[in-house]
């Protein structure tokens, strides 16, 4: 337990020993080894590159050289990721074997290795890491320590603000200024809806109980959607930190953690993150001397999409089936237990330290008209720079694709990129330019979302992208009310009959009249939004599905019952690389020949168009 | 006489899991979680502990136990196959990494081979999408996948 001058002390302390990390310039003879142990690069073998430096540097005798595990740095497609600073080094796809180099060369030597520098699109390489295309437009607030403490280190927390806010409003503010900088902020809830946080926040507090409940809401079950993991596995007391804030705000005592059991990074740092909080005194009786009394708990999720829907998520932490409750009652006034009952995405919260500390005017000053801030994007698919972004409300898609995201590898061309996950639709290269805010997208069809943010090149299918989704929301259906539970079946079954080549027309007229009254007519908000991406498609895609069901063709060949692989005569070198590529053996041919697909034997694995140097096959 | 004690080693680790928490209905899922973890799938006997002392009965305990996709009711194979479905990883190819997984081992995802050596599993989102196509063997994960690789992973498991 720790009054407010030693937290104070240590974060003086501790901020002027980690000057080095924001600090370029920094006069120390420090040097801090940042590697990245977000999930990513976790999986690509990070915890051994950190393991071979502390050796590496041990067997050398250096001093003043210190190994770092951070959260995500954002630009996963390059990991495992290592930073050196304070000269901002940014190293990119580090093995283990070449942590002795970097050592040797870079430590000892002073001179980078520039075999492992990170290339921008114009081929030169970044020297730093402010020099890299990808950073250069974002703007990091939620993101804002990932990459840049250790998050299972308090400390480090504390020493770039950390608990100031909380220290800010327990000793300086009522609940109502608190609720007040929150609504003028004009914060509006980052899990898809857009629901002002604010307005939120006075609900749950006007509602009478002699007990209330803050939930966060980590169940990111949007495929492709890593945001929120990051952020848990990058900077877990920002969390605890808005929790107990909120807690405050709205007179709860107790706080639940709701996260997917398959984020075992985030659990166990939110576990350890919970531990030191309340060593320090930050969570628990009487939070930093002033009285309060808040705690959190963590919940762990099973496998299930609607359980990110709130009402499902609330019966899921009470141990039962997460099937949503009819709305209303809404959880403000009825919800965890029964009780008042105030749910929070993972990035909304993350924005409210900086909001409480920064002031509502500052964070209003970012964004547009009615969307302020920033948002955070997982972007992901046929993209060169995969990754992490945040940037402000407003930014146009085609800024964060090719400007941020480098553009589309292959020298393919952008057909679609797709927000919002299954909820949310696509939107075509004519919208590229639209900005990005919750009213825009709306209109063109598509939802933010929770900040999946897929990319697609013009090798994808449309008509099996609705397909895919669709496929994922009839497993994900809870089976509560008939028009989810049946009609995206229906759905779905219409949508194979096109793929398959065994549509007509009017199978285009039923899947929209479906797709409407399923919207219409179901319970949450999973069926509500789970004919989107159908409907986005239908809306920009219309030739294609016609196409399937007319002429029985699909254009990319990923539709594989219609599909017909070929090897055009004219551009094929006979090199043979495809027959070697074949997994089943299904190009026929002599050396020096053009070779033949034996559409028998053919698996459409697309294989062999990737091996062709010469793109004679498709 | 084998397997009552396996029925008993169950029964007594099952208690042990449930030590940990409070004996409360709304820790369910975090002690199936433990669970499924300790065995690699939920044994009846194990529902059986837990029903009588959370006293919650055992057709709920079923009804959660098959709504949440984390939790089955067979064990897996020794090698559990992983394939990312998600967004990302789908825009990149991995449907064809499982029609291959399904035409290799010529089982469904869900099932396990006869000889209990391999089950696939199709999931959605294992958090690498900066690694797409993704899988994995067991927590092995194997990143920017391509059919050639998953076939050789396969062939190298096959032969242990």
């Amino acid at each position: 337990m720790k009054t407010i001058q030693e937290i104070e002390k240590i974060r003086t302390e501790k901020r002027a020993e980690l000057d080095l990390r924001v600090n370029t310039e920094a006069d120390t003879r420090e040097k801090h080894i940042l590697v990245c142990r977000g999930t990513g690069c976790t999986s690509s073998k990070s915890p051994k590159i950190i393991e071979t430096f502390r050796k590496v540097i041990e067997e050398k005798g250096l001093e003043n050289v210190r190994v770092i595990q951070t959260g995500c740095f954002g630009l996963c497609a390059k990991g495992p990721i290592v930073i050196i600073r304070p000269e901002e080094t940014f190293y990119a796809h580090v093995k283990p074997e070449d942590c002795e180099e970097i050592i040797q060369s870079h430590i000892c030597e002073g001179k980078k290795v520039e075999r492992l520098l990170c290339k921008n699109m114009d081929g030169n390489f970044a020297q730093k890491l402010e020099e890299l295309d990808f950073y250069k437009k974002q703007k990091r607030i939620a993101l804002k320590n990932c990459g840049l403490i250790d998050p299972e280190k308090i400390d480090e927390y504390i020493a770039f603000d950390g608990y100031q806010a909380l220290q800010k409003v327990l000793t300086q503010m009522n609940p109502d200024e608190i609720i007040e900088v929150i609504s003028k902020s004009g914060l509006r809830g980052r899990g898809g809806a857009g629901f002002s946080t604010g307005t939120k926040w006075s609900f749950t507090k006007q509602a009478e109980s002699d007990q209330k409940y803050v939930v966060c809401n980590a169940d990111e079950g949007d495929p492709g959607a890593f945001m929120d993991r990051s952020i848990l596995e990058g900077d877990p007391h920002a969390i605890l930190e808005a929790m107990t804030i909120a807690g405050f705000a709205i007179g709860a005592n107790q706080g639940y953690i709701y996260v997917r059991a398959e984020y075992p990074i985030a659990v166990q740092r939110l576990k350890i993150a919970i531990n030191q909080a309340r060593e320090y005194g930050l969570l628990g009786e009487n939070i930093l001397g002033t009285g309060f009394k808040f705690d959190i708990d963590i919940r762990l999720g099973a496998g299930a999409f609607v359980c990110g829907e709130e009402t499902a998520l609330l019966e899921s932490i009470e141990g039962k089936r997460g099937q949503p409750r009819v709305k209303p009652p809404y959880p403000a006034t009825c919800g965890l237990f029964g009780k008042p009952t105030l749910i929070n995405n993972v990035e909304t919260l993350a924005n409210i330290t900086k909001i409480i500390l920064n002031g509502a005017d500052w964070y209003a000053s970012i964004g547009t008209e009615k969307s302020k801030g920033t948002k955070v994007f997982a972007l992901g698919g046929n993209v060169n720079n995969v990754g992490l972004v945040e940037v402000p409300m407003g930014t146009t898609l085609r800024e964060i694709v090719y400007d941020i995201g480098g553009g589309i590898p292959n020298g393919r061309g952008f057909k679609a990129a797709q927000t919002g996950g299954p909820s949310g639709g696509c939107i075509p290269a004519e919208h590229l330019d639209t900005p990005i805010d919750y009213e825009s997208l709306a209109q063109i069809g598509s939802m933010m979302g929770s900040g999946g943010l897929i990319v697609m090149d013009d090798t994808k299918c449309m008509v099996n992208l609705a397909k895919f989704y669709l496929e994922f929301t009839v497993a994900e259906s809870c089976g509560k009310c008939t028009p989810c539970r049946i009609g995206t079946k229906r759905m779905l079954e219409i949508l194979e009959k096109l793929c398959n080549g065994e549509g007509t027309e009017y199978d285009i007229y039923r899947l929209e009249k479906l797709a409407i009254n399923i919207k219409k007519a179901s319970v949450c908000g999973l069926g509500q939004s789970a004919p989107n991406p159908v409907l986005s498609t239908l809306r920009y895609f219309r030739e294609e599905f016609k196409e399937h069901a007319i002429d029985k063709k699909c254009r990319t060949n990923e539709c594989k019952k219609i599909a017909k692989i070929e090897i055009d005569s004219e551009k094929c070198k006979a090199c043979g690389l495809c027959q070697r590529s074949c997994p089943v053996e299904a190009i026929e041919g002599e050396a020096r020949e053009i070779r033949i697909i034996n559409q028998e034997k053919c698996i459409k694995c697309g294989t062999c168009i990737a091996s062709c140097p010469f793109k004679a096959i498709g | 006489m084998e397997e009552k004690c396996v029925v008993q080693k169950i029964r007594q680790e099952t208690k042990e899991i449930l030590e940990k928490y409070p004996h409360e209905k709304d820790q369910l899922i975090m002690i199936l979680n433990d669970v499924q973890e300790k065995y690699g799938y939920i044994p009846k006997q194990a529902q059986m502990v837990i029903s009588q002392v959370l006293s919650i009965p055992m057709a709920e305990i079923y009804g959660v136990i098959t709504f949440y996709s984390r939790f089955t009711l067979s064990p897996k194979g020794k090698y559990n196959i992983s394939i990312c479905l998600g967004t990302a990883c789908y825009v990149k190819g991995s449907q064809k990494l499982l029609d291959r997984a399904k035409e290799r081992l010529k089982i469904e995802p869900g099932q396990v081979t006869p000889d209990g050596k391999f089950s696939i599993d199709d999931v959605r989102c294992v958090g690498a999408c900066g690694l797409a196509p993704v899988f994995m063997v067991n927590d092995e994960v194997y990143g920017n996948a391509t059919v050639k690789e998953f076939d050789e992973v396969i062939d190298k498991y096959m032969k242990e």
